[in-house]
């Protein structure tokens, strides 16, 4: 192949002239891609012909290459480029790419990083992650088969997570002896599909990843194909960094820089948009505005800075503004907004608990969230809205997301940036969920938080105090309440104020629409927090005794108080001892079976790892253990 | 002009920043790995960059193991003063009292001084997040090693259970007792760091640029004699060659190559010309077999 010089010419010019390639290495741009195609669709056989044309494998690695070729390859005796693509020794036994791998090559025009993801089915979070930071979505078919289930999959995940530019590469032309007929049936086939889910363009092209046909440059097998090589398509594309430069300027803020009195920057990537000195900027969430006096870098200050850039700015006003504030044109902010709705793609093994509370991170905030319960899931086969009432691993559905504080977003499809999210378990601190906002619900843009006078300082201050919530879980009959009781009485002759909320109490009234099923008790959690909460802003020492066993949402509880407020007292009495007292006559139901999800029974019990107090009943008599509680209560600074 | 069209180096440089910035924002303590190599003058440089004007707020930390090349010793110690950067070293007491060496020890040596060492330092000073300067271009294990890497209390790392990375969004998040590995420049590939090296015109150490240095051929590899304890076999005699290192090491264990090459340029060129990998030259690979680092890294290697 000819055009091959054309595009690889690097050697010639690296030996010649070193300074002049180096110059044209310079200016390079950046693109990166993913390869998305079924098992056998030979994505990998692509991409390691990349890497062989591009010359970025070496004689070591093409030797090793070889020897592995013979011990595992499945093409014969021929060089198995797959082999060079699978890392992962485990992979290597199952004969199929697990996870997100990344690759590099470059032409003259550009460097080129390709996501190589995987078509098994139960790996579509791997999918959506290399899909993410792509500009441009490679989808392979086997011109054998033809669009096929995976192919559709794929198709709406890449369209999905927002990609632009998608190529239909029809792939294994060489098996079908490069019959027109066959690749118009296939693209005509898939350009049907692609309209019905809003996929508004795509460049197809036939190819062969194993005989290297249309790969650099035209191929002599396809005189019937016009179209650019693959390489070619590659080059020119419009990437999404320069794309981002004509939106609304956006700096989600990452870092405060304070060397010194004198000095304040502000540091983070640009979102989007292009920012000069003497810009009127806005802070988001506050609204604070100011202009932009320097663009400081280590190599001088910049006129000019623009999307894609990791930058520190200074404003010519000491306004406040820390990590998680967004800035924006003082004319053209994005909105803030503490309900939403989004998609959501399941990522984790246990699957979404609706209305517990995750991490949310977007852009630079970090904020408690919690999920409803989905409208519907879809089916990545058939795009088919599905009824659920939770996410499976791997599911992508459509739920309300509700943030305990506002958030500074922008619809995902407008900015990548501000509108993509990810869930992290609290306890286990894993990456659960990924999510694009689509917009905020109206509940949240017209209900305003009434702003106070008379502030929770001051009303604690009345009552010569410090707020508090003495959260008593345990075991039911592990004696929260009698301890409770005990407290609040000492307190109260203390001259105290004080209110015990009892778990019995609150599902007689507030509560008594709640079960006992693992989402009913996170209401009554959530709905016990947040009066607890209300009557610590007016200043109340607030007990609480409720069983709470999970420590998802006594950390959203905790979440929801000033720091030091939130004083969990773990009643720690085991199992037997609890069941042989068995006050209310609960546990012998229990065991008959006449009631269900009985916590230490049927349902799990989370002990918390750091309570603030470890009252243990089998050592301590409730007495002394009241007493030791009223000291650690009084004993916290005002 | 309105907008400009960001390079790929300015596009791995901002990303690399990014990261950086995000780890020293959620973690409480973090440190970066300081192997004194073309790959850790280039993180250096990078800190700087990002924390500008402030001094990049960590220590950078040196796993020795008493075996590197005179010049990189002199090189860490010029680099922690100019950058006004806290440097740690840690060498593994046991190691060192046992005396493990290249020579007589063999993978045992990688295992006690680096990976021991290394898990040893970061359960010493508590890091909470470690910066290394590994890239994914190197090794097909790497390749899908996450930017953020978690790490169990023990220091292991389960390739099978890595948290997704969307989008530039990482979660720094642990408990207490785990830590990340940090890889801000896992997609810059070797001509992009020479690169860099070259427009930003970043000190690395003369050993990168050919000169006449003694050296042996042993087990196909060119070894440089750097010091008096190299053990000379009966007929081995060391003989001036002009050579230079494409990646530092243990200098028992780092192979040379014949290189006329004395400038930046001309490193390049013949970095871009050559025909071989880059870990070639480094014994550690060939140690287990195919799945070499892969099995390393679960131990706790970086």
């Amino acid at each position: 192949m000819g055009d091959q010089d054309v595009i690889y010419k690097v050697d010639a010019l690296v030996a010649q002239d070193i300074d002049a390639y180096l110059d044209q290495h310079q200016h390079k741009t950046m693109l990166r891609f993913i390869t998305c195609g079924s098992v056998d669709d030979g994505k990998s056989t692509l991409i390691g012909r990349l890497l062989y044309d591009s010359k970025m494998i070496f004689e070591d690695q093409l030797a090793a290459l070889e020897s592995d070729s013979k011990k595992s390859g499945t093409q014969g005796q021929e060089i198995d480029f797959a082999l060079l693509v699978d890392g992962l020794a485990a992979e290597r036994e199952q004969g199929i790419t697990i996870d997100v791998a990344y690759r590099f090559f470059a032409t003259e025009k550009r460097k080129f990083i390709v996501a190589d993801t995987p078509g098994h089915e139960q790996y579509t979070r791997n999918m959506v992650t290399g899909a993410s930071t792509a500009d441009l979505a490679v989808i392979l078919i086997d011109a054998r088969k033809g669009v096929l289930t995976q192919t559709r999959r794929h198709s709406y995940l890449a369209h999905l997570i927002g990609i632009r530019h998608m190529v239909l590469a029809v792939n294994k032309m060489d098996l079908v002896g490069y019959d027109q007929s066959v690749y118009d049936a296939i693209v005509a086939d898939y350009a049907t599909f692609a309209r019905s889910i809003g996929i508004e363009s795509f460049v197809p092209m036939p190819i062969s990843g194993f005989k290297g046909d249309n790969i650099t440059g035209p191929s002599a097998n396809t005189p019937w194909y016009t179209g650019p090589s693959l390489i070619q398509h590659l080059e020119t594309v419009e990437v999404d960094a320069v794309a981002d430069q004509t939106k609304p300027f956006r700096l989600p803020i990452q870092w405060v820089n304070r060397p010194n009195l004198d000095f304040r920057g502000f540091s983070g990537l640009i979102a989007s948009g292009t920012v000069r000195p003497g810009d009127a900027v806005r802070v988001l969430p506050s609204g604070k505005t100011s202009t932009v006096s320097r663009i400081v870098t280590m190599d001088g200050d910049l006129d000019l800075a623009v999307a894609g850039q990791s930058i520190t700015l200074c404003l010519t006003d000491e306004v406040d503004c820390s990590r998680g504030d967004v800035l924006a044109p003082a004319d053209a902010p994005p909105q803030v907004a503490d309900q939403f709705e989004t998609t959501i793609v399941w990522m984790a093994d246990e699957a979404l608990t609706p209305g517990r509370a995750y991490w949310l991170k977007l852009g630079t905030q970090m904020v408690s969230a919690t999920v409803q319960a989905p409208k519907y899931a879809v089916n990545v086969n058939t795009m088919e809205h599905l009824a659920c009432k939770t996410l499976e691993l791997n599911a992508i559905g459509v739920a309300e997301v509700i943030t305990d504080r506002p958030v500074v977003f922008e619809p995902y499809t407008a900015n990548h940036t501000l509108g993509g999210f990810i869930l992290i378990d609290k306890i286990t601190n894993a990456t659960v969920a990924a999510g694009m906002l689509h917009f905020s619900l109206r509940r949240a843009q017209n209900v305003h938080w009434q702003a106070l006078d008379i502030s929770r300082e001051a009303h604690a201050a009345l009552k010569n105090q410090r707020p508090a919530v003495l959260w008593f879980t345990g075991l039911s009959g592990s004696g929260k309440s009698t301890i409770a009781n005990l407290v609040e009485k000492k307190l109260h002759a203390l001259g105290r104020h004080t209110f015990l909320l009892d778990g019995d109490n609150i599902r007689h009234g507030l509560n008594k629409d709640l079960g006992f099923t693992e989402a009913d008790r996170i209401e009554n959690i959530r709905r016990v927090g947040e009066v607890a909460k209300l009557m610590a802003d007016a200043g109340l020492i607030v007990l609480s005794a409720f069983i709470s066993p999970f420590r998802a949402e006594r950390e959203m509880v905790r979440a929801l108080l000033p720091e030091g407020e939130f004083l969990e007292v773990f009643i720690d009495t085991p199992l037997e001892v609890a069941e042989s007292r068995d006050v209310k006559g609960l546990y012998k139901k229990a065991r008959s079976g006449e009631l269900k999800n009985f916590t230490g029974i049927d349902s799990p019990y989370e002990a918390p790892e750091n309570p603030e107090i470890h009252v243990s009943t089998v050592k301590e008599t409730p007495e002394d253990a009241a007493e030791r509680i009223v000291d650690y209560v009084l004993s916290r600074a005002k | 002009m309105n907008s400009k069209n960001l390079t790929h180096l300015e596009r791995l440089e901002a990303e690399a920043i990014h990261i950086m910035r995000e780890v020293v924002a959620e973690c409480q303590n973090p440190v970066m790995l300081y192997s004194v190599g073309k790959d850790s003058a280039v993180m250096l440089h990078l800190a700087r960059k990002a924390f500008y004007p402030s001094p990049p707020p960590f220590p950078l930390l040196h796993v020795d193991t008493t075996w590197k090349f005179k010049a990189m010793y002199e090189m860490r110690d010029r680099m922690a003063k100019t950058s006004g950067m806290e440097l740690l070293v840690h060498r593994n007491p046991e190691a060192e009292a046992r005396g493990i060496n290249p020579f007589d020890h063999g993978p045992l040596h990688t295992d006690m001084w680096k990976t021991e060492g290394l898990k040893q330092a970061l359960t010493k000073w508590n890091f909470d997040a470690a910066f290394g300067g590994a890239r994914r271009d190197e090794e097909k294990s790497r390749a899908k090693e996450r930017i953020l890497s978690f790490r169990t209390a023990s220091h292991g790392w389960d390739p099978k259970n890595q948290r997704p990375e969307l989008w530039n969004l990482y979660n720094a998040r642990k408990n207490k007792g785990e830590s990340i590995r940090v890889f801000p420049i896992s997609n810059w590939t070797e001509l992009d760091i020479w690169q860099y090296i070259h427009l930003n015109d970043i000190p690395i150490v003369p050993l990168y640029f050919a000169d006449e240095r003694p050296t042996v051929v042993r087990d196909g590899m060119l070894l440089m004699v750097d010091d008096e304890r190299f053990p000379l076999q009966p007929d081995e005699v060391p003989v001036m060659r002009s050579v230079r290192f494409r990646t530092l090491g243990c200098y028992p264990l780092t192979g040379a190559v014949e290189s006329t090459a004395k400038t930046l340029p001309e490193v390049i060129q013949e970095t871009l010309l050559t025909t071989t990998s880059e870990r070639q030259g480094r014994a550690i690979d060939k140690d287990s077999g195919g799945a070499g680092m892969e099995v390393k890294k679960q131990q706790g290697y970086f």
